[in-house]
């Protein structure tokens, strides 16, 4: 079975041919897509467009449904995710208390656009609707974390400490400029 | 068998038999919307909401087997109050613009809440972000109108084998879209419409064109002429009153003719035509050595679907472009030539029963004329709508006749409109061709049959033998064309169409107005009225066509002539993105 939807990145890079191996395993196995997606987000983090053809055509399944089945679950992602995927309620309680202020904060500070993630891989920004904490509005979520009553004045702070926090536990290496600054100067 | 009651009523149902089933053998009609007989058994709207006694809560009995003694209600307080919950929920995310909704007339959404006495909108809550999908030069999706049914998505899938759609997201996120969210004009899909004959709702339509039609005939330095195919007649009649299956030539063509158009011809004389080409090329393939089978081309949305999931395999596919495409490239050269007009002045529309026909009109290669051969494509239904927007009762018109030369045909040409025909259309003209009999044969019953599916069928003719298939449906065309990629080289001939039952049961066919339950019935009829009007034909064989054999005299000169070659004949290539089959070990992945 060839895929002829993918281009050179594809076949250059070596997670497709570990994925491709465990698609031939799981192959006879009635339901296996739901365990190639989860080795497939195992293994790019998420789930770009490319990925989920190429699955598609190596279990014969017609790329509708696989993406039908990809969008049904919370735990698969079609965007990248950081470590600290952060999201921002802009239900109607949460709105009205500023939530769009807080978003454009947190874009401006990491210098991400919502659906994008951070060169040092930390945060992606997502925006959702309600999430049933008005009483809490605004209200943002970071690593399922709940943050609420938050103000776009708090932002800077609540993302240096994470930042700081993740350079202490070596998930990133310390940024040789202060992070405010790593937005701006692209 | 199982006896139970329904209504307190004793009933005696097969064991398997949901209790939906039981309640509309007997006459009792519970409402569905998700539902789909054979195709859509979900659960998902629960409209079919019933009591079963000693059940925790309601039932939905479209998933409900029927047990021994069981006790089912299917009308009191609590049923009526939660099927109208149902509706008022659904409603209070939809985008009421009834108005103005080309489903308005027979939307089953609309219909239910009136049937249920929904008065007012009580719940005023969140709505789905509305989008509307109008990108494809067939077919819209309004996802505002959309009350995720999934009727469309099971039909795409069961019935065509395409999948092209589905379910994504959830929650006030979801909707139903190809992969990746694209338009579907950019996804592995057919345009044939048949998602939109099962849409209970204004969400997934046929591209309306009618206004463009409308335009050119009020624009006074225009010469528009219109072509109908041959399915059109037997069910147009459908949307002014008239049983399924009616035969409304006359006065389809009176109508159109009071609508402005200043000549009215037939696609069953390009019908005759494309025979004249085909046959010819089957045989330069049989002498020449292939390749074989030959494959009929007529149906666009079986073309775009095996450019997007039999891209290797195109060379099977005869050059012969489609009757719709033959006639425009004929209007714009011989007939503008014939009648001494301009042909830029010559807007050509054509009524079809088809959406991927509007897609097959606008394709870069069909423009051999030196302009776009056909203008505008409108589907039977938007036909109806313009011949109501005109004030005409179409049952009640006087019947006319197509105007000369291109709306002479014959009764070959007439049944290209159902599955079988062509192939029955060419082994008429076979026949005659090769000899051997003074007597050759008019009906081939053997290529004749069911819908949606495929049959095998050999005809010998003179010492020829001829192994001829016949496939319908684009779940069906997917099977044959397994066979034939992997080497299966028996057939010398085969007819494929899109459509379950041919062009019949098309995409832009008017939709049945009792449910889409009836569209095994409603083509059974159109399939009868087709053979009943080439039976009643005096011509029935293409080649005896005496304005094709005026056409080629005049300006063709033979068949496969290079003039033939320029105008009537095309070329496919494959398409993006790849279609994908879904394999037989993979169909027990479901959501
Ligand atoms: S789909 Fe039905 S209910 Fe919705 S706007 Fe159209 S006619 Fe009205
Ligand atoms: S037009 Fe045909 S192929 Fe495309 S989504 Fe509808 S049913 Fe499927
Ligand atoms: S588009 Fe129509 S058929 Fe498809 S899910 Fe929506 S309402 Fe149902
Ligand atoms: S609106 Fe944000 S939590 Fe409800
Ligand atoms: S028709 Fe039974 S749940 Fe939709």
């Amino acid at each position: 079975m060839s895929c002829n939807c993918c281009k050179g990145m594809i076949t250059e890079d070596p997670r497709f041919a570990e994925l491709d191996a465990f698609i031939a395993s799981a192959k006879s196995t009635p339901g296996s897509l739901i365990s190639v997606l989860h080795k497939a987000q195992h293994l790019f983090g998420f789930l770009p467009e490319e990925v989920l053809q190429h699955i598609a055509a190596g279990l014969q399944i017609p790329p509708a449904e696989v993406y039908g089945v990809v969008t049904f679950y919370n735990y698969f992602s079609t965007e990248p995710v950081g470590r600290f995927p952060i999201s921002v309620c802009m239900g109607t309680a949460c709105y009205v208390q500023g939530a769009d202020r807080v978003l454009a904060k947190i874009e401006s500070e990491l210098g991400i656009k919502t659906g994008q993630v951070t060169d040092d891989g930390l945060f992606s920004l997502v925006s959702c609707r309600c999430v049933g904490a008005c009483g809490l509005a605004p209200v943002i979520t970071i690593g399922g974390e709940v943050h609420g009553k938050l103000t776009e004045h708090d932002v800077p702070k609540l993302l240096a400490e994470i930042r700081q926090q993740a350079i202490a536990d070596g998930l990133v290496e310390a940024p040789v400029q202060e992070p405010v600054a790593a937005g701006s100067d692209k | 068998m199982i006896n139970l009651t329904i209504d307190r009523k004793q009933v005696q149902v097969e064991s398997g038999t949901t209790v939906l089933e039981a309640a509309r053998s007997m006459g009792v009609n519970i409402p569905t919307l998700c539902y789909l007989k054979n195709i859509n058994k979900i659960g998902a709207c629960r409209m079919c909401l019933v009591e079963v006694k000693g059940a925790r809560g309601l039932q939905t009995s479209c998933t409900t087997p029927c047990t021994e003694g069981m006790e089912v209600t299917t009308n009191n307080t609590a049923v009526r109050a939660a099927r109208k919950l149902v509706l008022e929920l659904l409603l209070s995310d939809h985008n009421m613009e009834c108005p103005t909704c080309v489903r308005a007339g027979n939307c089953e959404l609309l219909q239910l809440s009136q049937e249920h006495g929904v008065s007012g909108i009580r719940y005023e809550g969140e709505k789905h972000a509305a989008h509307c999908d109008c990108d494809s030069p067939s077919l819209s999706i309004d996802s505002s109108k959309c009350v995720l049914c999934q009727r469309c998505v099971a039909v795409c899938r069961e019935v065509q084998g395409v999948s092209a759609i589905s379910l994504v997201g959830r929650g006030f996120e979801s909707a139903v879209t190809p992969f990746w969210k694209t338009s579907i004009d950019a996804a592995a899909c057919a345009l044939c419409g048949q998602c939109t004959l099962v849409c209970p709702t204004g969400a997934l339509t046929e591209k309306d064109d009618t206004e463009k039609v409308w335009a050119a005939l009020m624009d006074p330095t225009k010469h528009v002429i219109v072509q109908t195919a041959p399915a059109t007649r037997v069910a147009i009649g459908e949307m002014f009153g008239m049983p399924h299956g009616a035969i409304a030539t006359g006065q389809m063509v009176a109508a159109i003719r009071s609508l402005g158009f200043d000549r009215v011809f037939d696609t069953n004389f390009s019908a005759d035509l494309t025979i004249m080409e085909e046959a010819s090329e089957l045989v330069s393939r049989l002498q020449n050595g292939g390749p074989l089978p030959l494959i009929t081309s007529c149906s666009p949305g079986w073309v775009k679907y095996a450019e997007h999931f039999f891209p290797d395999q195109l060379d099977h596919l005869s050059s012969c472009k489609s009757p719709q495409q033959m006639f425009g490239a004929i209007a714009k050269t011989y007939y503008a030539e014939k009648q001494g007009i301009d042909p830029k002045d010559i807007v050509s529309v054509s009524i079809m029963p088809c959406t991927a026909k509007k897609f097959e009109a606008a394709r870069d290669e069909m423009n051999a004329s030196g302009y776009q051969d056909v203008d505008y494509v409108l589907t039977t239904r938007e036909l109806g709508r313009m011949i109501k927007q005109a004030g005409l009762n179409l049952a009640k018109l006087r019947p006319e006749e197509y105007d000369v030369p291109l709306g002479i045909g014959t009764g070959a040409g007439q049944i290209f409109g159902t599955t079988g025909g062509v192939m029955e259309a060419a082994m008429r003209t076979a026949a005659a061709w090769l000899g051997g009999t003074d007597m050759p044969r008019l009906t081939f019953q053997e290529v004749r049959g069911e819908v949606a599916g495929i049959r095998e069928a050999t005809v010998v003719i003179n010492g020829n033998v001829f192994f001829l298939a016949i496939a319908n449906g684009l779940a069906a065309a997917g099977r044959i064309m397994e066979k034939i990629k992997a080497g299966d080289t028996r057939y010398h001939f085969v007819e494929i169409m899109g459509c379950p039952g041919g062009c019949i049961g098309g995409g832009g066919q008017p939709i049945p107005s009792e449910g889409p339950d009836a569209l095994e019935e409603v083509r059974l009829a159109r399939i009868k009225s087709m053979y009943a009007i080439d039976e009643a034909q005096t011509i029935r064989r293409s080649h005896e066509n005496p304005a094709i054999q005026e056409l080629y005299r005049e300006f063709l000169g033979a068949p496969l002539s290079h003039k033939s070659h320029e105008l009537l004949h095309t070329h496919y290539h494959g398409r993006g993105p790849a279609g994908v089959r879904k394999a037989a070990a993979a169909s027990g992945v479901k959501k």
